[in-house]
């Protein structure tokens, strides 16, 4: 019985109990959308006064005819977009890509890491490894921003501050994804499968590439997902360990506009309308993630929940 | 599958008579039992997970046992550091600050997310399905970034709020409603990702249940109250406990917000906005490292004793 496929199962069975329901009183369904659209409209609201505010000249930014949440008289999307991307040589874009590599690099790594050990707790006996899932365990209690300040002075001691690396590394530890990976390899990879492998001669590591790995798929996604969602959307550690703006990701980037702007330090751009269209541009990639995967990540949250 | 399952273990007889009865359930769960291949496996993550968990914990403790000042230097000084964090008044108010919040924030986020979760379970329409996604893309954006939207929109320059209130709007950030400014944005940030764990979780059980339970006279709100929820639970403690680690290490929001607050945000407003300050701007290392090390310890063992208590509703620590 694999977690992972609640949703997918869900839909077909779904069906009969859901007619039966269409038949009771139309009030009740009437009040349930409209709580569900009270709160669309509140978990909106804060995206939708950006892609209004994006769209605004730095002027009409502060003094909008129509308020805060609607267009106002001009159209300056395009030209704020030109301003975001040349601003200070294009820092936006050096932003933006330190954020993909730090996500991609901190994130396939973490997930590489959890599907091997996964692997490991869930399919091994070997010496230790009650005492290594313990700890495991109580890493994933262990909050991570403890870890941040003497991460950055252990870094500093072999001159790793300020690199990329003081990024990757650190983001590459994932006790939670190891954890999923285990819970989902134990009933979603049949030990008899693994067997007869073994049986027809194949090694541990032909085994684990040729017939696990194509099960452990779902929960790889999940977790890949769940690791670069986690480092692009990092704060603390970038913010500790990078001194140089030109290494920032695009979090700290936005920051450090934002104290900027406090203090008019814009050098005549307004820095404002470049931290609306920077915050816009930057959480496309990832809501545009979350919607194609979909299939995946739905069901993969729920796979340590279920057991 | 089946066919995989039923299938006999291709053992020989001779091997089969050595291995006692009571061994066979054993069997599931250990396989290769001279298991070497298994820290093969294991290695690269133990190694990240020594190099940057254990490591930095070890260090940090080792860090807090030394005081350095200007005149003194490097100096060794036992638990002075953990005596003075707990008479600081700065470190206690920022943790009195992050309990007081959890015990507000957390019961909110629960109750928004299970409610949402509960309404979407219930409903097949295509608006259902469009609320679900949009009830759960603020998880998507970093919380930096809705840090920063939502100080636009408390902004008395930028907002909506003087627009609809007038003169008389409510600054969100000031201080008598620092805290539920605070709270609406963490439960803005987090609610959609708790409900879709809720949702996830409502969709796995057997929609059976609910119709034998319809067949008993059971209401709607009964299902929901007594058949759902129970069912749920271990998914419940587990967004409790992610509740819990995140609300009490409250970093990001706090500070992305300090600058525009007017002062009411202060740099000791939560115990790792007060560590990150003491070590990079007042380079205080070895003081920020007791308090990092000193929160981790307790956020580390409140959770496992909360685990420990509910053992019985979640999975986790079985």
């Amino acid at each position: 019985m694999t977690v992972l496929s609640s949703p997918a199962r869900a839909d077909a069975p779904a069906e009969a109990p859901r007619q039966h329901r269409a038949r009771r009183p139309r009030r009740r369904r009437t009040g349930s959308h409209l709580f569900l659209a009270f709160l669309v409209l509140y978990f909106v609201l804060p995206l939708w006064f950006l892609i209004v505010a994006s769209t605004k000249s730095p002027g009409g930014l502060f003094n909008s005819p129509n308020g805060a949440l609607w267009f106002g008289e001009d159209f300056a999307l395009f030209d704020n977009l030109s301003t975001l991307f040349t601003y200070n040589d294009g820092i936006y874009l050096r932003w933006l890509g330190n954020s993909l590599l730090y996500a991609f690099g901190g994130g396939i790594g973490a997930t590489v890491l959890a599907v091997l050990a996964g692997y490991a707790f869930a399919k091994f006996d070997f010496p230790g490894r009650r005492l290594s899932f313990a700890l495991l365990l109580g890493a994933v209690m262990v909050p991570m921003t403890a870890l941040v300040i003497p991460t950055f002075v252990m870094l500093s001691e072999v001159e790793l501050t300020n690199t990329a690396w003081a990024v990757i590394l650190p983001s590459m530890l994932s006790p939670f994804g190891v954890y999923l990976m285990r819970v989902y390899t134990a009933d979603g990879v049949p030990d008899e499968l693994l067997d007869a492998a073994r049986m027809d001669g194949a090694g541990e590591f032909r085994t684990f590439f040729q017939v696990a790995l194509p099960l452990m798929r779902p929960a790889i996604v999940t977790v890949l997902l769940l690791s670069v969602v986690g480092t692009w959307n990092n704060y603390f550690l970038p913010l500790a360990v990078l001194s140089d703006s030109e290494l920032f990701p695009i979090t700290v980037g936005i920051n450090l506009w934002q104290g900027l702007a406090g203090a008019n330090n814009g050098g005549g751009v307004s820095l404002y309308t470049l931290i609306v269209v920077g915050s816009l541009v930057s959480i496309i990639p990832l809501i545009a993630a979350f919607l194609g995967l979909q299939r995946y990540w739905q069901g993969g949250l729920s796979i340590g929940s279920l057991k | 599958m089946a066919t995989l399952d039923t299938a006999p273990r291709p053992v020989s007889p001779a091997a089969g008579a050595t291995v006692a009865p009571g061994r066979r359930g054993a069997r599931r769960r250990k396989r290769r039992g001279n298991g070497m291949v298994g820290w093969l496996f294991l290695a690269p993550f133990a190694v990240v997970f020594l190099l940057f968990l254990v490591g930095p914990l070890l260090y940090a403790f080792y860090l807090s046992l030394f005081t350095n000042g200007l005149a003194t230097g490097e100096e060794f000084a036992g638990l002075a550091n953990y005596s003075r964090a707990f008479t600081d008044p700065a470190f206690l108010s920022g943790v009195w600050f992050v309990v007081r919040f959890a015990v507000v924030v957390i019961p909110v986020q629960m109750l928004v997310s299970l409610a949402a979760a509960l309404v979407l379970d219930s409903l097949t329409s295509r608006f259902a399905t469009f609320s679900r996604l949009m009830i759960f893309i603020p998880y998507a954006i970093p919380a930096v970034i809705g840090a920063v939207l939502w100080g636009f929109l408390y902004s008395p320059n930028f907002g909506p709020l003087e627009q609809l209130f007038g003169e008389g709007a409510p600054f969100l950030l000031s201080p008598d409603n620092l805290f539920y400014g605070l709270t609406n944005v963490v439960t803005w940030q987090w609610a959609g990702y708790y409900m879709i764990i809720i949702y996830a979780a409502l969709q796995g059980i057997d929609p059976a249940v609910y119709e034998a339970a319809r067949m008993d006279g059971a209401k709607a709100w009964q299902i929901a109250l007594r058949i759902k929820i129970p069912m749920i639970s271990s998914a419940l403690v587990l967004i409790l406990v992610f509740a819990v680690i995140g609300t009490l290490q409250f970093f990001t929001e706090p500070q992305v917000l300090l600058p525009i607050s007017n002062g009411s945000i202060t740099t000791d407003i939560t115990p790792n906005v007060y560590a990150f300050n003491l070590a990079f701007r007042f380079a205080q290392f070895n003081y920020a490292s007791a308090i990092s090390f000193a929160l981790g310890i307790v956020v580390f063992i409140g959770v496992y004793v909360f685990l420990f208590l509910t053992r019985k509703r979640g999975g986790f620590l079985k």
